[in-house]
């Protein structure tokens, strides 16, 4: 019978596309599992040398580091941390809109912006526009190391130091939970003291070994390291359990489209059967 | 019962050691350095080498880490380690690398930037196609 070939050669074609989604959906969900590992296992670092930058800040050093003095702003250095592979939903679209209208923001008040990208997306997108890419890095996998987004890194540390930058942020995605995912702006340097810890109240100082100067840059620089490698680390995170809602719902969907035109298929098919059936009656009572 | 003193070791990637000890010996830049338990606040770069936590009389571990930070509070010793062997030409060469990657994505107008183009032009295609199909189907 040759009624509604074309449907069924298009629920065909859904059924396989929900088989790719589907197979899409469950990579995702065990590699968010080890992304989110891999985030939480890098928060005690982030956290001790919090600790450490916060002693310090109460300490009473003799050496002022350039990271911790603010400068009028006249041109900002940005971090921007996408992920390599698309369909993640919007992830990295609400991340870039987010951008943008802070760049737009920065370009009112007449502030120039330099701009590092980490992941292909990225970096993609700012190709297309008129910044000043200065510094990218891409396709570092589903477990980056630190050292390979150390040249992004330092080379906004060093125009800081230059006093090219006055400013330096970090735009990454925040993970809230699995189906929450937060595009967020973060200011890295100067760095912003937090609150104070009350034990530590009182005049005194380290003992720096060799001397302040060169514990402080390292201390800051591998603050700064441990910053931005956190939102890579999120980031990645982020990117699973977006694809994975993504992939969910597009199974769904295809789900829901091979039920409709099943439907329109079984009428179709229906329609010709009780067509046929008429015609041979009618044809029956002519005779 | 001896004197003991909260240590941490911590490196970017994970967590390597958390617990009391009696005793730290860490590689500092400026030699060796042994760290009981209330001593003066101390910072302090650590070359590459090996770190001993003593526990107790019976049982200490030891790690190798590649250069790091010691922190040393009265009651506290933070040690973090770096997870790669880090020397300034290295960085420098890391930081050719990144510029030469965005120079390169910049002048690579074609090839994997259209791609990305096209990809983004298909999802505003799609969400309009779902718009338009909702239209319609409030219309019907």
């Amino acid at each position: 019978m040759a009624v509604g070939k074309e449907i069924r050669t298009k629920i065909g074609s859904i059924k396989n596309t929900q088989k790719i989604t589907r197979a899409m959906e469950m990579v995702a969900a065990s590699k968010m599992r080890k992304t989110k590992d891999r985030m939480q296992a890098t928060r005690p670092y982030s956290k001790k040398i919090g600790i450490i930058i916060k002693h310090l800040a109460q300490a009473n050093p003799e050496y002022k580091h350039p990271y911790l003095i603010t400068r009028e702003v006249k041109r900002i250095g940005v971090i921007l941390v996408g992920s390599d592979r698309g369909l993640c939903g919007g992830l990295n679209s609400n991340l870039f809109r987010k951008m943008l209208a802070q760049l737009i923001q920065w370009d009112k008040e007449n502030i120039e912006v330099d701009v590092c990208t980490i992941g292909t997306k990225a970096s993609g997108f700012f190709s297309n526009l008129r910044v000043n890419l200065v510094g990218q890095v891409s396709k570092l996998g589903d477990s980056p190391h630190l050292e390979d987004i150390v040249g992004v890194i330092k080379i906004m540390l060093d125009s800081y130091e230059a006093g090219r930058i006055d400013q330096l942020y970090i735009v990454s995605n925040e993970f809230v939970n699995t189906m929450t995912q937060r595009p967020t702006i973060e200011q890295l340097l100067p760095v912003v003291a937090c609150e104070l810890d009350e034990n530590l109240s009182g005049h005194w100082d380290y003992i720096y070994e060799p001397d302040a100067k060169d514990v402080l840059d390292y201390l800051l620089n591998r603050f700064i390291e441990s910053k931005v490698y956190q939102g890579l680390v999120e980031n990645n995170a982020c990117e699973q359990a977006a694809r994975m809602v993504a992939m969910k719902s597009a199974s769904d969907n295809a789900g829901n489209l091979i039920g409709e035109l099943q439907l329109i298929y079984n009428k179709a098919r229906q329609a010709a059967i009780t067509q046929e059936i008429s015609e041979i009656v009618a044809g029956a009572a002519a005779v | 019962m001896n004197m003991t003193v909260h240590v941490d070791i911590v490196s970017a990637e994970k967590e390597i050691f958390s617990g009391l000890a009696e005793m730290v010996f860490a590689p500092a830049e400026l030699g060796e350095v042994g760290i009981s338990p209330r001593h003066a606040p101390l910072i302090t770069k650590l070359n590459p080498g090996e770190v001993r936590v003593k526990v107790n009389v019976n049982e200490s571990y030891q790690f190798y880490i590649s250069g790091g930070l010691l922190e040393v509070q009265p009651h506290l010793v933070t040690i973090l380690a770096d997870t790669a062997i880090r020397a300034k030409d290295i960085d420098e060469a890391a930081v050719l690398n990144a510029k030469a990657r965005a120079e390169e994505a910049l002048a690579d107008k074609s090839g994997k930037v259209d791609y990305a183009t096209a990809q983004s032009e298909l999802a505003q295609a799609v969400m309009q196609l779902r718009t338009l199909d909702r239209l319609r189907k409030r219309g019907g």
